[in-house]
């Protein structure tokens, strides 16, 4: 127990000493996002321009803060100033930003953001008063982008692994009380109360039990998962510990995906420095609790986010779901009692523990407790990951945080392909499990895509068919037979070959899927179809009987066209395109001939970005 | 005794069955590819048949049966990827590249992969070339990249 003592002792003060640190202090946003947008070449700018002035300061890796399209974002912690966030920071802001600080001894004012600081400073604005982050209740993410997260002493310095501790002086039963009281629900999809699941593993007589982290987040357009764990594992590593010691686990896994490397490697030194501190193995902290964890590399499988085929493939075998009961809860990974939280449940517990039950209830609704991570995308002006309390509108979500669409709102797709499409008569529908329920979508694991004017619902439900289609795995008919008609039929609406008939085809089959799948990914399947039918009809019908897609986007019914007022004869287009369908001598307008084009959109981009007219290219609805 | 690599890939597993995949997995990160020779030699260690091998490896979308071209990129398709026009991005790949995702140039340069989600989708369209991952990539970007490629080698 002294050791942990001293080690927090020692990390508060060190913790302290950064805050009020003597050296400038920069703080670079590093996690997958802020990387793709250019961090590393960033951190190369700030380290060669630090060593070449000589100044010595003290560079720190952050994960993600949450507004993902601001980055690259800089932080810069001045002796005396407080931090302040810098937002599209490339190589060569780098070096007037730190001209500003290091030359002139001024506050940088372009591209600032906000500043940290409780108190005003100079006029500057609060980071976390801007509009994307204003409304949030930062949980779950209350380190994310604050700390480094390969760093334990951050973490232990804001109250890291008390949760734990209290736990350890508690009966089990105790601990389960506080998550029953809580009001937690699954944060993978389900939102099936973790108290009672924890329950029925606890009460089922057995030698070994385990518990498995699901990191396998398969769903594609959501990503908070990954920041998390890239941001701050120890809060998610706390939370198996606390639920290993409430379910009595001795053994636990993080199954987690390859395409996540940074994660993986944030993992693995966290839980090294578990190690170290004596938190994993036998007698953790003194007491009687044993426990360690394993990482396992997901494969590739959508399917493997379904409890039963994570099992499978944990075991070495293919991830394939099995009929339930009996539940894992019960007999799971080799027979065993396990219990499956999902990385997000399982990161808020420690906050849960260490603050209370009637604390973390005070957010969300009756039904739906706390908070809930999104990851916020698509058509929209603000794009990032986010936290809220359940209960929160559509409306404020998109347009309050997310800053709405610039071609205007049109739906948004909750819970990925098991989700459904909602549009704007839902914008007021609070944002909790039995809300999203009854509209036909589902709360899902928390990707929140939105889609604007521009976007045509039939491809995008053709789109998410296709992937459940894909990743079907095949065991059971009416997923593997079924998913396949559902996207024959789409695709062929979206080639304008449909018949209004298929629009009874498509929920004829869509139902009998539902009924008849084995599992989650099946059950789940049909549900973008089914929603996007029932509240775009519109759309398809124009598919069907106008042969026309409103959006301009289904290849099949667009026309590209060149406005001859405005084309100047650039040649930019005729340069690139590839199939020679666009011709003309220089500073004459151009012909675009449609039987040679195959619509890749390339002439359409050169003229907007790359050329002198701009928008002499359009693409319209009609074939 | 020689030196036997296999031995080298194996080092630190028990030889019990439910290591196949992080096994396949690490040969795979080794040789890029698994190759019949390969799944012979695991077959033969942790005494599984090579059909139930080839049955799980094939099951999941990281593995590969042939020898992956120098360079991979991976188009994202999640479904943020996909409203910007990921597929697209995709259709460029193909046509400049002469190729199908899940297969390599001629002269082994290139291979070409689509990826359910690499998760930057705030970011979206985003591809992936080798690890380097970039952002709001556009039809004219992956134009740009690939000639800037080329010019760079040509230099």
């Amino acid at each position: 127990m002294k050791t942990l003592e001293m080690q927090r002792a020692h990390a508060v003060q060190a913790w302290n000493g950064l805050q009020n640190s003597a050296r400038p202090v920069i703080y670079v946003g590093a996690g997958s996002c802020g990387l793709a947008a250019g961090a590393a070449e960033v951190i190369e700018a700030v380290e060669a321009y630090l060593a070449k002035k000589r100044i010595g300061a003290d560079v720190l890796k952050v994960g993600c803060i949450g507004p993902c399209y601001l980055e690259p974002l800089v932080d810069v912690q001045m002796p005396g100033n407080p931090r302040i966030s810098y937002s599209n920071v490339t190589a060569e802001v780098v070096r007037e930003l730190f001209d500003s600080f290091f030359e002139k001894g001024e506050v940088f004012r372009r591209h600032l953001v906000g500043h940290f600081s409780e108190n005003g400073f100079k006029g500057a604005p609060k980071f976390f008063e801007h509009p994307m982050l204003q409304r949030q209740v930062r949980i779950v993410l209350r380190n994310c982008g604050i700390i480094d997260p390969e760093n334990v002493n951050h973490y232990l310095a804001r109250d890291g692994y008390k949760g734990l501790e209290k736990c350890l002086w508690m009966p089990w039963s105790d601990v389960l009380e506080i998550v029953k009281n809580s009001g937690l629900r699954g944060r993978g999809g389900a939102g099936f109360p973790t108290w009672r699941k924890w329950l029925v593993c606890r009460e089922t007589k057995s030698d070994t039990r385990y518990l498995i982290c699901n990191a396998d987040e398969g769903d594609p357009g959501a990503f908070m998962n990954r920041s998390l764990i890239e941001g701050d594992p120890h809060a998610v590593l706390e939370g198996m510990l606390i639920a290993a010691y409430t379910i009595g686990a001795s053994k636990g896994f993080v199954y987690i995906r390859a395409e996540y490397p940074l994660a993986i490697q944030r993992l693995k030194s966290a839980i090294a420095q578990l190690r170290e501190l004596g938190l994993l193995g036998r007698g953790i902290l003194g007491s009687e609790f044993d426990f360690d964890i394993s990482i396992k590399e997901g494969a590739g499988a959508f399917v493997c986010g379904e409890e039963t085929a994570l099992i499978a493939s944990i075991e070495g075998k293919r991830g394939m779901p099995r009929t339930r009961p009996p539940f894992p809860a019960v007999a799971g990974l080799w027979g065993k009692p396990t219990i499956i939280n999902n990385v997000e449940t399982l990161g808020t517990l420690p906050n849960i523990i260490r603050n209370g039950a009637a604390w973390y209830s005070q957010y969300g609704t009756e039904t739906s407790k706390g908070t809930k991570t999104f990851s916020l995308v698509g058509k929209l002006r603000r794009t990032g990951l986010i936290e809220v309390p359940l209960g929160m509108t559509v409306r404020s979500v998109v347009y309050d945080i997310g800053g709405g669409s610039v071609k205007g709102f049109k739906a948004v797709q909750t819970g990925g392909p098991s989700g459904g499409c909602l549009g704007e008569e839902f914008l007021d529908t609070p944002i909790d499990y039995e809300a999203l329920g009854a509209a036909g979508s589902i709360m899902g694991s928390g990707g929140l895509i939105v889609l604007d004017r521009n976007t045509c619902i039939v491809d995008t439900a053709k789109y998410f068919l296709n992937f459940t289609q894909a990743e079907s795995c095949g065991k059971c008919v009416p997923c593997r037979v079924g998913t396949r008609h559902l996207v024959n039929i789409l695709e062929r609406i979206s080639q304008g070959k449909g018949e209004v008939s298929d629009l009874a085809r498509l929920e004829r089959l869509a139902l009998a899927i539902k009924g008849g799948a084995l599992c989650g990914l099946g059950q789940t399947a049909p549900n973008p179809v089914l929603t996007s039918l029932k509240y775009f009809r519109g759309e398809f019908l124009s598919h069907i009987s106008d042969k026309r897609c409103p959006a301009a986007v289904c290849r099949d019914l667009v026309h590209y066209r060149i406005i001859k007022d405005k084309c100047t004869g650039c040649q930019r287009c005729v340069k690139i395109c590839p199939t020679g369908a666009i011709t003309g001598p220089r500073s004459e307008p151009h012909n675009l001939d449609m039987s040679m084009c195959i619509k890749c959109r390339s002439c359409y981009e050169i003229c907007r970005f790359d050329a002198i007219a701009g928008d002499a290219i359009v693409i319209e609805p009609g074939a | 005794m020689p030196f036997d690599p296999f031995a080298e890939i194996v080092r630190g597993f028990e030889g019990e069955p439910a290591e196949l995949i992080p096994i396949l997995q690490r040969v795979q990160a080794i040789y890029g590819y698994l190759s019949p020779e390969s799944v012979g030699r695991i077959s033969r260690w942790l005494r599984i048949s090579e059909n139930e091998i080839f049955g799980v490896a094939t099951f999941f979308a990281q593995f590969r049966f042939s020898q992956p071209g120098e360079h991979v990129i991976k188009v994202c398709l999640g479904t943020a990827c996909h409203v910007k026009g990921g597929e697209q991005i995709l259709d460029v790949l193909k046509r400049r590249l002469d190729i199908q995702p899940g297969e390599s140039t001629a002269d082994g340069r290139y291979q070409l992969e689509r990826v359910a989600c690499l998760g930057c989708c705030a970011l979206a369209p985003v591809l992936a070339i080798d690890e380097k991952v970039y952002a709001d990539t556009s039809v004219l970007r992956v134009h740009q990249m690939l000639e800037e490629r080329e010019n760079r080698e040509d230099a």
